[in-house]
């Protein structure tokens, strides 16, 4: 659902492609029709921007069935976790839970906390202000909780307050009728994706449910995928071979980037940057931050470690280990925010390292414009994209709206290395870190990112060194001393990655974060990473041919944590530790050498805890995790299908409509989800929802031939010849009511701007009956920009900055526009029609 | 005239490899396109941009001098002929379509994406090879047709031969291109850059008896779950060119896909360009025929 | 047979050395070998070791040596002045020192040492950092690292477009 995975993916379809010639059934869920549908057993259309209508829907389904796994669901989840009594549930709320703060447009999330946990605890401590991401917001990583249980639990599962019964009633009301009135999909094809869902999972069987990025691109893009996690853990599919929810993402190291983040909310692990309500105390932020059960319950460990390797010898016991040198978060200083605050003036220098916003990011036009208002701007890449041309060509520059001598911007441009002018890791999208070895040295003046971000660091540090300045002490205290090589003083990034694993007090490569303390005694970059060293020897540089090996092939690469395969995967055996089915065996407690064993993966759970633990009265950490809890990042070992903290917008994934739609939410009262972010500015103005000014629903999309803006493509002559012209998709009926010709012209209109794009008329992009008349769709693919050997408009122009406020990612994947036959107008009478639509559809632009 | 097409394998003597080939499993052919890019950077082909052609995701449009690999994109709607031919657009119109069950997706998807890579299909009986009279065109130790460019001198007798329209003069430098085969990495024991890139297995590359034998279980198994409109194209030594070296599973007609249906050795009915080719022949010059030093085997 | 055919060898055979690497494209992860003549990548194919991708590569990855040697990748740094309409040549040296000076001074000129409240902020957002998701892991660390002990917070990522 939600991905296309033989185009974007092709080279991991063919798993899917083996796994349904032998046997398995493999449905898509999709608003369109694409090369992974053509493929597919069946092919379930559905509106964009539905899809917690269908999968409430499954649940529904799973419930009316009987369907769901009852001894996975009372010992791993917290299904039987009574909830405390003032939780309000969305159904009985008109669309909204307990406590909405009108005034800050939040939530105040304690009534979603588990029974006689108290108001500090209930969600998680709370750290930060709403408008931070929901980790965060509401208590990183879960609440507190004596001996890691829930206070109050009802294993029969009967209590009304129980998860289950209230997960029950959530979704009654999304039954086959209203998933098929939303979705615009048959009841008949709805239901033959959940009972197909239902029958191929349980002891013997296991299903997967494949998401890629597009489903993080709607304003309710984490609860997209929260939905789809209540069913596999309804189903018994977590943690299990065959089973999970796959993440599809779509670039090379985007998991990496995560991991070791360049994200501003977060360190590398996980760990959240701290906002200045701990103040100065270390001790305060990890009392506010880090559960005390579970994985988590060992922050500290994490933490002093982390500032030991950045600050070495200047972390001490006695400054915090440097704990006060971070900068502190108050707010969201994501990517979207800080354009908008550049296009206000309140931001003097970016750096865009591999990345166009001016094509890839929504309202590239916001984008070009913010980026003219920079004293300074830096581009790293292959070649001059349109975001280190803005100033030169631009739409703007066309329509006359800038020019050149008008931008004060100073731009630098910087050449890049290729992947195969370094050492390093990617990422791949299941953790797997896989090491990449240079094969020669980069042309001219073309660098690494390694080399640039070091020898700018290194000219900081020079140009500080006398300062006296307090502030400079974190830049001159930082560890920025990396061995160097060749012709161009190259760090050595096996040097980097050593520091990311960690060493212990005598200097040797950590093993396992287990190891970590919170004394000082030991340095690591990022937790989760330790062991990607271990004894000494690059890990993820493991390149035994999977020939070689069993499928789980653990000996390619590495993967975070502890080598795990497959996360969670004690939940692959029964609570005793036997496996749930000889055909699903894959970690199981072997009693004779009493450790957990594996066809061959790292068991994701203490090696020797027997399934029988039962946690001492004050245990803490994984002391105080039980032996047959799987899921160990939460302080209570269970998988949470209502999640008591941890994200801003409910505790469980509702129905709401997206912030551009022709339709009224047919489930609630509150039309969309009550937290998202809107930016309501004359650069970024919204349609009103069924405006019959912009009556079609528009999507964006990537193709297999093209990568993202298109900097690592139309810039390749052999991709640039399968697609070079900028199109757009459209169904027969839509092209014959608005004049559309096949393989002719069409401009598409928002309140944003206008672009042209050649038709394509086609079946694959059929209307949806909704309401009773057929809803149209307009399909751009978004990779064209000014730049390249092939070149065209910018879907992205279109579309408004709307974003999900757990994470602060845009809309993408369904916004409302008009389109019409030809080719849009050239000059300002762009901007002409522009305003023409906004004053007809009578658009508010402030 | 006798044929004299089978050079291969009596000519090589011991050198003589198992015939080598493709068996394309379009059933499978997710449409991604690696085997046109793999096959354009293997062999160094020049960019050739065409522009959008609104035919599906095909852009590249048909085999010739600058794509090797060509990926053909079908979108049918089912069943077949619910509008009579119209234009997508024009049954739109027609109120009458919605009835049909192609109008909207409640319907069923009411569709099909048929996608196929094409491939010069190394003829048994190769008229190409046949009237080539340069001797540029041979048959290698793998019972492969090659065009060897360093002898090809672009008189384009072969490209009215082909059956298939597989053969086309590049522009720039007159001389004729098409799929070698990766003949220099058959030598290495190399698979072709397309059958090793192929992401789902669509391309499969090997002895082509054992291919054929693969091919037959694999129609089998499809005929068996109900596609009954699947068949082997030009696996047979019976059709009109003795069976093709590069062979097809096809879910359709072979029409469906631009594919001729009865392929025949066009030298039965070109005997015109036939006797045009001998005599070019007899005019070779001195300076060609050193460079042929092995000749046409 | 010409002379050519006769001693044809394919350029994988004739290489100076291959080198194991990863696609640069989606997160698949397929691997990738790498050949190397003359100091140039003469052939980028997929590495059949791969137990994530056996050999093989979509179409981006199949290109990826077109990608690596792309007609129009830039070799020099340019700079341009403000209100300029053209790029101008400096060198890479120049480059790191006048951008290590503009991090210095805006740093300094929107500098939060604490909020309205009296807490410690002890950051810039003045600066704004997007990464592309085809950097390495070690670079990222280092670029987290060294943003970090500057204060410039607002570190972001295509991870979150």
């Amino acid at each position: 659902m939600g991905s296309n995975m033989a185009e974007q993916h092709p080279v991991g379809f063919q798993w899917v492609m083996e796994a349904h010639e032998r046997g398995a059934k493999y449905i898509h869920v999709d608003p369109r029709f694409t090369r992974t549908s053509a493929m597919a057993d069946r092919h379930v259309p559905i509106r964009a921007g539905t899809d917690i209508a269908f999968l409430g829907g499954v649940i529904n389904y799973i419930f009316e069935h009987d369907a769901w796994f009852r001894e996975y669901v009372q010992h791993y989840t917290n299904g039987p976790v009574i909830v405390r009594e003032d939780y309000v549930d969305a159904e009985d709320a008109a669309g909204m839970f307990s406590g909405w703060d009108p005034e800050h447009g939040a939530y105040q999330i304690e009534s979603w906390g588990y029974d006689e946990t108290s108001h500090e605890a209930a969600g998680g401590k709370k750290e930060q202000q709403g408008d931070v991401s929901g980790e965060q917001a509401q208590g990183a990583h879960g609440m507190k909780l004596e001996r890691g249980n829930p206070p109050n639990i009802d294993n029969s599962m009967q209590h009304p307050r129980c998860v289950l019964q209230i997960l029950k009633r959530h979704f009654a009301r999304y039954t086959p009728q209203v998933v098929s009135e939303i979705c615009g999909c048959s009841e008949r094809d709805f239901l033959a994706v959940a009972r197909a869902l239902c029958e191929n999972s349980g002891r013997e069987r296991t299903s997967a449910i494949v998401y890629s990025v597009g489903w993080t691109q709607h304003t309710v893009g984490v609860q997209n995928i929260r939905a789809a996690s209540i069913v596999q853990m309804l189903l018994g599919n977590m943690g299990r071979p065959g089973g999970g929810i796959l993440a599809l993402r779509g670039h090379a190291n985007i998991q990496g980037s995560t991991d070791i983040p360049t994200l501003y909310n977060i360190l590398p692990g996980y760990i959240p940057m701290p906002h200045p309500t701990s103040g100065p105390d270390l001790d305060k932020f990890i009392e506010l931050n880090g559960p005390d059960t579970g994985a988590w319950g060992n922050l500290k460990n994490y933490m002093v470690s982390l500032l030991k390797a950045w600050w070495g010898d200047a972390a001490t016991d006695e400054n915090n280990y440097g704990y006060d040198y971070l900068p502190r978060i108050d707010g969201d200083h994501s990517h979207y925010p800080m354009m908008v605050k550049m296009l206000d003036g309140g931001v003097q220098g970016m750096f865009c390292v591999g990345q166009n916003p001016t094509v890839g990011s929504a309202n590239s036009k916001l984008m070009r414009l913010a980026l003219a208002k920079l004293d300074w701007l830096v581009v790293r890449d292959f070649q001059p994209t349109e975001s280190a041309l803005f100033w030169k060509d631009s739409p703007e520059h066309e329509s006359g709206e800038t020019r050149a001598e008008d931008i004060q911007t100073e731009v630098f441009f910087l050449p890049c290395a290729a992947h195969t002018e370094k050492d390093g890791n990617f990422t791949n999208t299941q953790r797997l870190l896989q090491w990449h070895w240079k094969a020669l040295d980069p042309p001219g003046d073309a660098r690494s990112e390694l080399h640039w971000i070091y020898h700018l660091g290194k000219a900081v540090r020079d140009k500080l060194a006398d300062s006296e300045d307090p502030r400079d002490r974190p830049i001159l205290d930082l560890t920025w001393d990396y061995p160097v090589e060749g012709p161009h003083q190259e760090p050595n990034a096996e040097a980097v990655l050593q520091e990311i694993n960690g060493r212990g007090p005598d200097g040797k490569m950590l093993s396992t974060y287990e190891e970590l303390k919170d004394d000082g005694s030991t340095a690591c970059g990022s937790w989760i990473h330790c062991g990607i060293y271990k004894d000494g020897v690059n890990q993820s540089a493991r390149k035994k041919p999977g020939q070689d090996q069993n499928w789980i092939a653990h000996e390619w690469g590495w993967a975070w944590p502890k080598d795990v395969r497959i996360l969670y995967n004690r939940a692959s055996a029964d609570p005793d530790g036997k496996p749930w089915s000889e055909r699903k065996r894959y970690v199981w407690w072997d009693g004779a050498d009493d450790k957990w064993t594996s066809l061959g993966d790292s068991p994701d759970f203490p090696a020797q805890k027997e399934p029988s633990f039962e946690p001492e009265e004050d245990a803490k950490a994984m002391e105080a995790i039980s032996g047959d809890k799987p899921f160990i990042l939460h302080p209570d070992g269970r998988a949470w299908l209502f999640a008591p903290s941890g994200l801003v917008d409910g505790p469980l994934p509702t129905h709401y409509e997206p912030q551009e739609t022709p339709f009224q939410n047919a489930l609630y009262p509150q039309q969309q989800n009550p937290t998202r972010q809107e930016f309501p500015r004359p650069e970024n103005p919204y349609h009103p929802v069924g405006s019959p000014v912009f009556p079609y629903v528009l999507s964006t999309w990537r193709l297999t031939e093209h990568h993202t803006s298109g900097a690592m493509s139309r810039t390749v002559p052999y991709l640039a010849e399968l697609q070079p012209e900028f199109f757009c998709e459209v169904s027969p009926a839509l092209a014959a009511e608005r004049g559309l010709e096949h393989g002719g012209w069409a401009t598409i209109v928002t309140a944003r701007s206008a672009v042209e794009a050649r038709v394509l008329v086609t079946d694959r992009i059929k209307p949806l009956q909704i309401e009773g008349r057929p809803t149209y769709r307009v399909g751009m693919p978004y990779h064209w920009g000014g730049v390249g050997i092939v070149t065209g408009d910018s879907a992205n122009d279109l579309l408004p900055l709307v974003l999900d406020n757990n994470v602060h990612i845009s809309e993408y994947k369904v916004a409302t526009c008009d389109i019409r036959p030809g080719r849009r107008p050239r000059g300002p009478a762009r901007l002409k029609l522009v305003e023409e639509y906004r004053q007809r559809a009578g658009v508010r632009v402030s | 005239m006798t044929l004299d097409t089978v050079s291969w394998p009596a000519s090589y003597g011991d050198e003589a490899k198992p015939r080598k080939g493709f068996f394309t499993d379009t059933s499978i052919c997710i449409g991604c396109k690696a085997c046109e890019v793999a096959c354009k950077e293997w062999n160094q082909i020049p960019m050739s941009i065409k522009g959008f052609s609104g035919k599906s995701y095909d852009n590249t449009l048909a085999l010739g001098a600058n794509t090797w690999r060509h990926v053909a994109f079908v979108e049918q709607r089912v069943p077949a002929g619910v509008d009579d031919g119209a234009s997508l657009v024009e049954a739109a119109a027609r109120a009458d379509v919605i009835d049909a069950g192609v109008h909207t997706y409640q319907e069923g998807d009411g569709l099909r994406w048929l996608m196929a890579s094409d491939v010069c299909k190394h003829c048994t009986d190769a008229a190409c090879l046949e009237v080539c009279p340069t001797g540029a065109l041979f048959r290698t130790e793998f019972g492969t047709v090659v065009v060897q460019e360093d002898i090809c001198n672009g008189c384009g007798y072969c490209i009215p031969a082909c059956p298939f329209g597989v053969l086309e003069q590049r522009k720039d430098d007159g001389r004729v291109w098409k799929c070698t085969l990766c003949y220099d990495r058959l030598k290495e024991d190399q698979q072709p850059a397309c059958a090793q890139a192929c992401p789902t297995d669509s391309i499969q590359f090997g002895e082509l008896d054992e291919l054929r034998h693969r091919a037959e279980g694999r129609l089998k198994r499809l005929q068996d779950a109900g596609q009954a409109e699947a068949r082997l194209y030009l696996a047979d030594d019976d059709d009109g060119i003795h069976g093709a070296g590069a062979f097809f599973l096809l879910l359709d007609e072979p029409e469906v896909y631009g594919l001729p249906p009865d392929p025949v050795d066009t030298r039965h009915e070109l005997g015109s360009i036939w006797s045009a080719a001998g005599a070019a022949a007899l005019a070779l010059g001195a300076g060609l025929i050193a460079a042929v030093f092995g000749g046409r085997r | 047979m010409s002379r050519r055919s006769a001693t044809l060898k394919p350029r994988t055979a004739t290489a100076d050395r291959v080198v194991q690497s990863v696609c640069p494209y989606c997160a698949v992860g397929c691997g990738q070998k790498v050949y190397v003549k003359d100091e140039k990548v003469v052939q980028i194919e997929g590495d059949p070791d791969s137990p994530i991708s056996r050999g093989r590569l979509c179409p981006k990855g199949a290109a990826s040596e077109a990608l690596v040697n792309q007609p129009g990748r830039m070799k020099e740094v340019l700079y341009r002045r403000p209100g300029s309409a053209n790029w101008e040549r400096i060198s890479l040296e120049q480059a790191t020192d006048m951008i290590a000076e503009r991090m210095i001074r805006t740093r300094a000129q929107t500098w939060e040492e604490q909020g309205e409240d009296g807490k410690a902020l002890k950051r810039t957002l003045g600066i704004h950092f997007l990464g592309g998701a085809t950097l390495d892991s070690e670079e990222n660390y280092l670029i987290k690292k060294f943003f970090c002990a500057a204060g410039a917070l607002s570190i972001e990522n295509q991870a979150r477009i």
